[in-house]
């Protein structure tokens, strides 16, 4: 009865490997998705390369979160497609199948497991069989040991491993969300706000851990900290009103006369100022 | 850098196990004292001695140890997966009647009626012949078989619907209680084929000993505290392998679970059906010891009665069902026993207090008994304290 | 609020008045039937005496006799329970007491009697010749009688059990009958036996006119008519007459079971309208609320004891005891809600499943505390009078009004509430409250009284569903625990949240079950009702109308 296309509950799944042979990760094409008649997403296409760090900025309600639970299986859009590499139909697969396939997620809201200590946290999210079997006899191997302790030595946490998730702070929670997010290895890293509720020299952290991860990985950050922003992005897309508004580099966005005239009204100004006023 | 990992990881383990074996220590040792006690007051002592144990309290512990392990049963999908079953009594009650029918074909021509193969009911109702699903019941493997399966099926088919459509919280809760309530209509009627109202009863023998011998009632006493030890050992291996802090992850946050790539549902229905099962063997073991079995163990009350057994001892901690499971009922016996009316206002009084001002239950009054071995207080009893004071916790750790 | 209940309490009052006003004045009209009449008492003195052969003369002519009376003498004589006192040959009417005494009353005076042994008293003779003539006797009284009612359960009588002389009176009555629903079945009547007795034109005549009549004996009398035809080498005119009664049999069979489809629908709509009042204060407490309450049924329970203890505290009023009985259990329940909301639940804000334990253990006290007060016995509720007695429509199809009632207060309820939700004040804020409590709050509205007031009405709400279940089952202290499974179901399939939904979901599920009743038995039904349900929502876990978007998560 529960047994579906990724093999049966109890055993071992293979992870299914993209098809980026032309460079492009992930191919969001004519997404619409509206919830009781407000269009949240209005014919959305996103292109998303390999390696690639990609930051989505945009007011809000301009689709961004709906964007990324589209994605990651959350949401079912109305139309459209989304394939990750070239054969996978992401819109055929649930999420854990997407979470396993390669796809991690940071929420928006720092979600970790609270009841289980840091150690726990990140040793659920390796990479790996999910199954139940092996899960009942898992026993942590070396290797495994080796890459937790990685993972706390770079998220800052290694002191505080074996403390409950639930008793960490807001900042060390974000960290630690990043760790999880490392310890799967996905192919592409989706990250919602990653800085919100971070000092300075953490958000500084932050940015030059997202800049070396890509190259290994693709990583879509969405943020609303210009500074921040500026700081990682190489590529910046604009959202509005569930559509793309433009696509470039910092500087060029702050130039596009279309999104000053949204962020600014026909006045003009300092799009950037405005744009970092959203945060 | 990994070596100081490696070494915080050993220590940690090490931790982990001496605070786990502890845990299957105290309990099992208890549970061991307690049925050698039992058995050599029971055996040793003449009756009339300060010291012995009456035959029919030897049976009344065997019942609240069939409590016990079904209050486990409820502790492990409530208290470490979220999941609140007001259903438990129907997989309780399904394993009793696969046990109730074997002792039903068990009395033989010693019925009323003296039909060697139909129970009396089926005589009564003039039934000739067995209904299909009674076949293979006279055999004792049939009926173990369907101790488990039985109450195992009920739980995998349910299960796999509901947490597939991701039904849960209160939802969940509530179709529990109307599956139980459904089961509860369906045994009421003599066409079910299981004794209608009156149930199954009149039993004479188990396995070729009589119910009525004394040493019977020990033996499946002790074979029931067997039974709750290798019960206890199981959860408490299931709680503590990575299966189980998936399951802990899920209870807390189940989406996030699904975008670390588990499937949740999987997992809850796994541990929906084993604990399903253990309800089931509670059911079996419990049915011989008061000797009879019928559809009013289906009534929701008795299923939101096993939940509160829990909450007393305290969720989350296997060892806390247990101590809520024999306090209740035993508090139960002696309340029945002295002034019937003011049981109700106990057990709706005990919901109300236990909620509103001890949400660890007895457990969480215990002076951190397992805790102070472990050098963090990591015990799964805090961890819902936890929870419950994120905010405070979270200043006070900055 | 304060100002509903105090129009309600004005309206309440002012029916308690005029209902004793009017208790107070039938007493006047008996009065000038009292006076006797000199040859009705003349004709009945000569009973004892009168020899069985001119039996039959004399009590012609008692029947003769404008009197209301008459009647009640010769239904005594029918039934032998007309004597004559030996000593003065008084006619009196006997009723054999527990002390096997016979109790007398003077039928004439309507005066009792002091009780007497058997052999003090002699039966009126009569036998079965003559009772067959007092049989019409009292039809023909029947049949004229001032009272639409009587009238045609005269002619009823006599379409059931046709006797010659009651069709007589039928046939010399039809054409001065005013009625027209009297007159269509003393038509029919006098068609039916025609169509037994007339020769061969008269009987196809009789069968083509009564093809519309969904009297139970008419279709009878056309079976046995069928089956009495011989099977083979009929002739012309009986093949003629077989054809068109097996074709009007049809007919009346197709619409005896449109109509039974009809009264299915009827009694769904009235379970329906039953689990709906359930329903309601759940959907308001739960789905508006989000508040889990187990100790809804308990709510309902409270309400239809305050409808027994009304009616204990004022046994003169039981035609009113309904409408005192809505409010004050709108209020007793309304009351024991907000204590409860108070006291419990706004400490478990958030957990649902804690709500959910502490609620049911609030249920078994209460449970406890009614079989303490009570008795764990079930207590007996009264109907008044306007609830009892059907609304008939036709043969076939006729409509309880205590299940009218209940259809058409439900709906009333459910309209008055959504109108509460919609339009008033109490409603935005609560809508506010349920959608963001930090930012009502930050409003300025108070949310802690806004909880307690939206408990207390889904409560009240419960408590007047109480009211009408004491109409329908008996009063005891389980009488909520049958209900809250189903409420909550109802609530979940219909989609939490949706008022409409709750209405719609109600309606469905009572017709279900009442389609499913004659197949399978009620239980069955309720069985395959519940398990249908579980299975629907676990395909759909939202129910038939859910909320989408954002906020649904």
């Amino acid at each position: 009865m529960i047994v579906d296309k990724s093999g049966s509950p109890l055993t071992a799944t293979e992870n299914i490997k993209p098809d980026t042979r032309h460079g492009v990760i992930l191919y969001v094409e004519d997404v619409s998705v509206s919830f009781d008649g407000f269009k949240a997403l209005n014919d959305l296409n996103l292109y998303i390369n390999d390696g690639e760090l990609r930051c989505l900025i945009g007011a809000n309600g301009a689709g961004k979160t709906t964007l990324m639970d589209v994605i990651t299986g959350k949401t079912r859009p109305d139309k459209g497609k989304v394939n990750f590499g070239q054969q996978i139909d992401l819109l055929k697969l649930d999420e854990s199948e997407i979470a396993k396939a390669g796809i991690g997620r940071k929420f928006q809201k720092p979600t970790v497991f609270e009841a289980l200590t840091v150690f726990e946290n990140i040793e659920l999210s390796l990479a790996g069989d999910k199954g139940i079997i092996t899960s009942l006899f898992h026993k942590l191997s070396g290797e495994q040991n080796d890459r937790i302790g990685e993972i706390l030595q770079t998220i800052g946490l290694v002191a505080e491993a074996y403390y409950p998730a639930g008793r960490l702070s807001h900042g060390q929670k974000q960290w630690l969300e990043i760790g999880m997010l490392l310890a799967a290895e996905p192919r592409v890293l989706l990250v919602d706000e990653p800085v919100a509720g971070m000092t300075g020299q953490e958000t500084e952290r932050t940015a030059e851990l997202l800049t070396s991860l890509a190259g290994k990985h693709s990583v879509i950050v969405v943020e609303h900290d210009m500074a921040f922003v500026r700081s990682i992005a190489r590529k910046v897309t604009v959202l509005h009103q569930g559509t793309v508004l433009a696509e470039g580099s910092m500087s060029e966005i702050q130039a596009n006369p279309e999104v000053i005239k949204v962020y600014l009204g026909e006045d003009g100004g300092s799009a950037e100022k405005s744009v970092g006023a959203q945060a | 850098m990994t070596t100081s990992t490696t070494l915080a990881t050993e220590n940690f383990s090490m931790q982990k196990m001496f605070k786990t074996l502890s845990h299957l220590h105290v309990v099992v040792g208890t549970l061991f004292i307690a049925t050698l006690y039992v058995t050599i007051c029971n055996l040793f002592f003449a009756e009339g001695s300060f010291l012995h144990v009456s035959d029919y309290t030897v049976s009344l512990f065997g019942k609240y140890l069939c409590y016990a392990l079904l209050a486990l049963a409820v502790d492990l999908v409530w208290g470490y997966c979220g999941i609140l079953s007001l259903g438990h009594g129907a997989f309780f009650t399904l394993g009793g009647y696969a046990m109730g029918m074997y002792l039903m074909r068990q009395i033989g021509d010693r019925g009323v009626y003296g039909n060697p193969d139909l129970p009396d009911f089926m005589v009564f109702l003039s039934w000739t012949e067995l209904p299909w699903f009674w076949a293979g019941s006279s055999s004792i493997f049939w009926m173990i078989a369907m101790v488990f399966i039985g109450p195992g099926l009920l739980a995998y088919v349910f299960g796999s619907m509901a947490f597939r459509s991701r039904v849960s919280g209160v939802y969940l809760s509530i179709m529990t209680q109307a599956m139980t309530y459904a089961l509860m209509l369906a045994f009421f009627r003599n066409e079910m084929g299981f004794g209608g109202n009156n149930g199954l009863t009149d039993f004479k023998e188990i396995a070729g000993f009589s119910l009525q011998e004394p040493s019977t009632k020990l033996a499946l006493f002790i074979i029931t505290a067997v039974a709750l030890a290798i019960a206890y050992w199981i959860s408490n291996y299931i709680v503590n392998s990575k299966m189980g802090r998936v399951v802990t992850a899920t209870r807390d946050a189940e989406s996030r679970v699904r975008f670390v790539g588990y499937k949740p549902e999987h997992y809850k229905v796994w541990i929906f059906v084993v604990s399903a099962m253990l309800a089931g063997v509670a059911g079996a073991l419990y049915v011989p010891q008061v000797g009879i079995i019928n559809p009013g163990e289906f009534s929701p009350l008795n299923s939101i009665e096993m939940v509160i057994w829990v909450a007393i001892g305290g969720r989350c901690t296997l060892y806390g069902a247990i101590i809520g499971a024999i306090v209740v009922s035993y508090a139960k016996t002696r309340f029945t026993a002295i002034m019937p009316e003011a049981w109700l206002f106990a057990l709706g009084g005990l919901f109300v207090l236990v909620t509103l001002l001890l949400p660890k239950g007895i457990a969480g009054l215990l002076p951190n008994l397992f805790d102070k071995m472990s050098m963090f207080k990591s015990d799964e009893s805090k961890e819902l304290e936890v929870k419950d004071k994120k905010e405070a916790t979270t200043a006070e750790v900055k | 609020m304060k100002r509903i209940f105090s129009v309600l309490l004005t309206v309440l009052l002012s029916f308690i008045i005029s209902g004793q006003a009017l208790a107070n004045t039938p007493v006047l009209t008996d009065a000038e039937n009292t006076a006797t009449d000199p040859i009705l008492t003349e004709l009945v003195s000569k009973l004892p005496a009168t020899k069985l052969k001119k039996m039959l003369p004399l009590v012609e002519q008692i029947a003769a006799i404008k009197d209301d009376r008459t009647r009640n003498v010769l239904e005594l004589m029918l039934n032998g329970d007309l004597y004559y006192l030996k000593a003065d040959k008084t006619v009196v009417s006997a009723l054999k007491n527990d002390d096997s005494l016979y109790a007398l009353k003077n039928v004439l005076t309507d005066e009792s009697l002091s009780p007497v042994k058997k052999s003090k008293i002699r039966k009126v003779r009569t036998n079965n010749s003559l009772r067959g003539d007092i049989r019409s006797f009292i039809a023909k009284i029947d049949l004229t009688d001032k009272n639409k009612d009587v009238r045609i359960q005269a002619v009823k009588q006599l379409l059931d059990n046709p006797s010659a002389s009651g069709l007589e009176a039928v046939q010399s009555l039809i054409s001065q009958e005013k009625d027209k629903d009297v007159r269509e079945l003393m038509n029919v009547t006098l068609l039916l036996n025609q169509l037994k007795t007339g020769n061969h034109a008269q009987v196809m005549a009789a069968i083509t006119q009564l093809q519309d009549t969904l009297e139970p004996s008419v279709k009878n009398t056309m079976v046995k008519m069928l089956n009495a035809l011989p099977e083979t080498s009929k002739t012309a005119e009986q093949k003629e007459l077989a054809k068109s009664l097996t074709k009007v049999i049809n007919a009346i069979e197709d619409k005896r079971s449109f109509f039974e489809v009809v009264e299915n629908i009827f009694f769904g709509l009235s379970l329906g309208s039953v689990l709906l009042l359930a329903a309601i204060g759940l959907a308001i407490t739960f789905g508006v609320m989000g508040v889990i309450n187990m100790a809804h049924g308990e709510m309902m329970m409270l309400g239809a004891y305050t409808t027994y203890v009304i009616q204990l505290a004022f046994p003169n009023l039981i035609e009113y005891s309904l409408l005192m009985a809505v409010p004050a259990a709108f209020l007793v329940s309304g009351f024991v809600g907000i204590i409860i909301e108070r006291g419990v639940i706004r400490y478990l804000k958030g957990r649902p499943l804690e709500t959910l334990l502490a609620t049911f253990g609030i249920s078994l006290i209460l449970q406890q505390l009614v079989r303490t007060i009570f008795s764990p016995l079930n207590r007996q509720v009264q109907a008044p009078e306007w609830m009892t007695g059907s609304w008939v429509i036709n043969p076939v199809f006729s409509l309880t009004y205590n299940r009218l009632y209940i259809i058409i207060f439900s709906l009333m309820v459910f309209f008055t509430l959504l109108l509460i939700l919609k339009k008033s004040a109490l409603g935005l804020h609560v809508r506010a409250v349920s959608q963001n409590r930090d930012m009502a709050r930050a409003l300025s509205i108070k949310s802690d009284w806004v909880d307690a007031i939206t408990f207390g009405l889904g409560s009240g709400i419960a408590g007047v569903a109480g009211v009408v279940l004491s109409q329908l089952t008996n009063v005891g202290p389980n009488l909520g625990q049958a209900y809250i499974i189903d409420s909550f179901l109802v609530v979940v399939f219909g989609g939490v949240g949706n008022l409409w939904g709750t209405l719609v979901a109600a309606m469905s599920l009572g017709s279900i079950n009442k389609f499913l009743e004659p197949a399978v038995g009620s239980v069955l039904a309720n069985i395959i009702v519940l398990v249908g349900l579980v299975l629907f929502i676990q395909k759909r876990p939202k129910g038939l109308f859910p909320q989408k978007g954002r906020a649904a998560d």
